[in-house]
């Protein structure tokens, strides 16, 4: 397939990803930041949304404070935010038109369904939290329609391991950089053990990565940091894992290597990427710093994007 | 003005033949039902995506081109009258530039002048003494042709480079089918659907010499940005071909290739819908960035065939229009099957000086124009309008040619006040490959939506309708 071809679908899916990470980010920010402030202690909520958003250094170029009318309107509406859902959508349609050949047409169909909504009945933002809940929804909703049909009707081919490749590197980069973020509230050595506070915040974690009803099943407790950190990182049965997406990685790199009969330096770096994550535990990562893990995992990830970019997209 | 020749209804209270089931059908269906398959259309169209830009409307980058249900129908033995013309005409428009580029036979007789040919900007130095795989140049041909009575056909405009409009032709039938399962049950209506096949056999079989038992054929598009994208990707999808840009093809030791995820692939035949202007950077247009630096010069080596040929220009401009009738006999031996409009040269002073007096009356056109931009329809223009296209005229009488107004023939459409006759013309599409030319029965038919309007054009408020060549 064409080089350009198959970078589109691969951006085509990291911007859908991207758009329901940001809704479930703020989703998450709203029901901590509704709880009375003792629940909550005196972090900014809207602060830490923007880091896990990674915009908050633009943000505050145009904006004094990070309060929820801010916030909400920079991840989700502003043109000036290249990564706001917004501009998600709008890149993600445009992105489409250029690879509608490859796509199948319930694909085009979401994309191109709510590239109209936007403009039909979002071009003005939202003005209520009823409305703001509304185009959170729509958000998820179109990205659970474009996974879903790219799941039922794409054929098997590269054109489907690339866009799930988008998937995948996306999503390892949402959940690192929310563990980024977060970070020092999973810290175990703290002396408070589940207090009401980081109950709250822990909730918060697992709901922005869709985890909280999955956390549960998995370990059949009350919410523990260091569990929480096991599961974002190392449960492969979790879908929005850094294990598990990097299983996907490795498994559509292998797939595309094994269609055009060679591989290359990406199968090899998402494999070592994969491999380390197979074999470590949570202590071993705690003792060595669970933020210096996460950094570097970030930066191994966006260096895996820039050697696919360099091995196919170009 | 005279009353238009109405394809359905004859003055008097008769109907034409082909439209007897459809006038049955009509009166038993309420205007409520029709109204609500109307607007079910409009959302079908809109969800597909099917949309064009118009240049310099950045209010909305994207619009639907109106589509009006009410079919458009003509007899079979309409059908065949008209696509033996058609089949005459661009066998016609291919030889004359097959001599333009080589032995000017045409030229040497006196038929056409030199001057219109040499110092015309779409005439292309490159092309002369150029040889292209079976002499064909117009692969693809779009011929808009009018009716004004119930016998003849005139030709208003041939389209020898890019013509669009074809995924409307196929997506309006679509969508009508899907619409009215029951109108299609009660008529013969000849399919369409196999043009994306017959357009892919007749590019495979025109692939240069050096090609492989399988030609490569990419559909170039100068990008998303282009009124007619939609178009283009559609097309790509149905001939299951590559949709690629200029940055996606790169030319090497004279060949072309595409830029593939496996590395280089080798491309034989384009599908070009980017204009000569912007082909190649290095011959063309410098500041072109939809091109392919090098494709030209491996063009003239004979690895790469680009369909349309590059330098077509010359057999649809304005000014050379006016002596197809000649060039049809010139090459053919034949009397043309399809009609000319009468056409004054400005550039002759006879002309000029009829034109320059009846201004009023007259549709004038830039010979170099398209899109129906830059003309002037003389009965419907202001007073003061004429008289600034009088100055421009008499500035430039070589840029223009004018026409009497036609009475456009019409059909019944639905308006906001029920169903009207309004004005339409017809796009055929007339493929022609290696070993013959092929026509898909029907085309696309544009509506001049607006009442008493003559101007079909899709920038200009035209409308579309499906076009039914029934089968008897």
């Amino acid at each position: 397939m064409l080089s350009r071809t198959a970078e589109n679908l691969y951006w085509l899916a990291r911007y859908v990803e991207r758009a329901e990470y940001l809704a479930r980010t703020i989703d998450a920010t709203l029901r901590v930041t509704a709880l009375p402030a003792a629940y909550i202690g005196k972090t900014n909520e809207w602060d830490s949304a923007l880091l896990t958003a990674g915009v908050a250094a633009s943000f505050y170029q145009a904006y004094e404070e990070a309060n929820e009318h801010n916030v909400v309107e920079y991840l989700s509406f502003s043109p000036n935010n290249p990564s706001s859902i917004r501009n998600c959508i709008e890149a993600a349609r445009l992105n489409s038109r250029s690879v509608r050949t490859a796509l199948t047409s319930e694909m085009w169909d979401t994309i191109n369904s709510a590239w109209i909504e936007l403009q039909a009945v979002w071009s003005k933002g939202t003005s209520t939290r009823e409305d703001l809940a509304k185009f959170l929804r729509f958000v998820q909703e179109t990205s659970l329609r474009f996974d879903g049909s790219a799941y039922r009707t794409m054929l098997r081919n590269d054109a489907y391991w690339f866009s799930r490749m988008g998937v995948h590197l996306e999503r390892a980069d949402n959940t690192a950089r929310i563990l980024d973020v977060k970070y020092h509230v999973l810290l175990p050595e703290e002396e408070h053990v589940g207090g009401p506070l980081d109950f709250y915040q822990w909730s918060s974690i697992l709901r922005s990565v869709s985890a909280l009803t999955a956390y549960h099943w998995v370990y059949r407790e009350t919410l523990k940091p260091w569990l929480i950190a096991d599961l974002l990182i190392l449960n492969d049965t979790l879908p929005r894992s850094l294990a598990s997406c990097y299983g996907n990685l490795v498994r559509n790199l292998d797939q595309i290597g094994v269609a055009y009969g060679r591989q290359g330096p990406a199968q090899r770096h998402a494999r070592g990427i994969r491999n380390r994550l197979e074999h470590s535990n949570m202590n071993d990562i705690f003792q060595h710093g669970v933020h210096e893990f996460i950094q570097e995992f970030i930066t191994d990830n966006s260096r895996l994007g820039e050697i696919i970019t360099k091995q196919y997209l170009i | 003005m005279a009353v238009a020749f109405d394809e359905m209804n004859i003055p008097g209270g008769d109907l034409r033949p082909a439209y007897q089931e459809l006038a049955r059908w009509l009166k038993e269906t309420p205007a409520e039902a029709l109204e609500y398959r109307r607007q079910e259309a409009e959302l079908l169209f809109r969800r597909i995506g099917i949309t064009f830009a118009v240049y310099g409307d950045s209010e909305s980058t994207e619009r639907l081109i109106p589509f009006d249900v009410i079919p458009r129908i003509m007899s079979g033995k309409e059908w065949t009258l008209l696509e033996k013309g058609l089949k005459q005409r661009v066998r016609a428009l291919n030889m004359f530039l097959r001599d333009i580029y080589h032995g000017r036979d045409i030229l040497r007789a006196e038929i056409v002048p030199d001057d219109l040919i040499f110092q015309n900007p779409v005439f292309r130095p490159e092309m002369n003494g150029q040889q292209v795989p079976h002499d064909v140049y117009v692969h693809i041909a779009g011929i808009d042709i009018v009716r004004v009575d119930a016998e003849d056909f005139i030709v208003l405009e041939d389209n020898a480079r890019t013509p669009s409009g074809v995924s409307y032709m196929l997506e309006n039938r679509e969508i009508m089918m899907r619409l009215f399962p029951d109108l299609f049950a009660r008529h013969k209506v000849a399919p369409v659907e196999r043009y994306p096949d017959e357009l892919l056999a007749a590019l495979r079989s025109v692939a240069p010499q050096s090609a492989s038992g399988e030609p490569t054929v990419a559909l170039l598009t100068p990008g998303v940005y282009n009124s007619a994208y939609y178009e283009h990707s559609f097309l790509a999808d149905k001939l299951g071909i590559e949709l690629v840009e200029g940055r996606d093809l790169i030319v090497k030791n004279n060949e072309v290739f595409m830029r593939t995820t496996e590395g280089l692939k080798r491309v034989d035949v384009i599908y070009r819908r980017v204009d000569d202007d912007f082909l190649d950077p290095l011959t063309f247009r410098p500041d072109s960035v939809l091109g392919v630096p090098g494709l030209m010069s491996a063009y003239a080596a004979g690895n790469i065939t680009l369909a349309n040929a590059v330098g077509t220009g010359i057999a649809d401009d304005k000014a050379i229009y006016s002596y197809m009738p000649d060039i049809v006999k010139f090459y053919l031996g034949e009397e043309p099957i399809l009609k000319n409009v009468p056409t004054w040269r400005c550039r002759e002073p006879k002309d000029l000086a009829y034109v320059l007096d009846n201004l009023s009356e007259l549709v004038v056109k830039e010979v170099h124009g398209s899109g129906g931009y830059g003309m002037l329809i003389g009965p419907a223009a202001t007073k003061a309008t004429i008289e600034a296209f009088r100055d421009k005229l008499k500035r430039e009488p070589e840029g223009f040619i004018a026409q009497p107004t036609l009475a456009l023939s019409t059909c019944p459409t639905c308006t906001t006040s029920g169903l009207a006759p309004r004005h339409v013309d017809l796009r055929p599409f007339v493929l022609t490959g290696s070993k013959s030319t092929t026509i898909v029965p029907g085309g696309l038919t544009r509506v001049a939506l607006k009442e008493g309007s003559l101007v079909v054009n899709s920038s200009q408020g035209g409308g579309t309708k499906d076009t039914w060549i029934l089968d008897e």
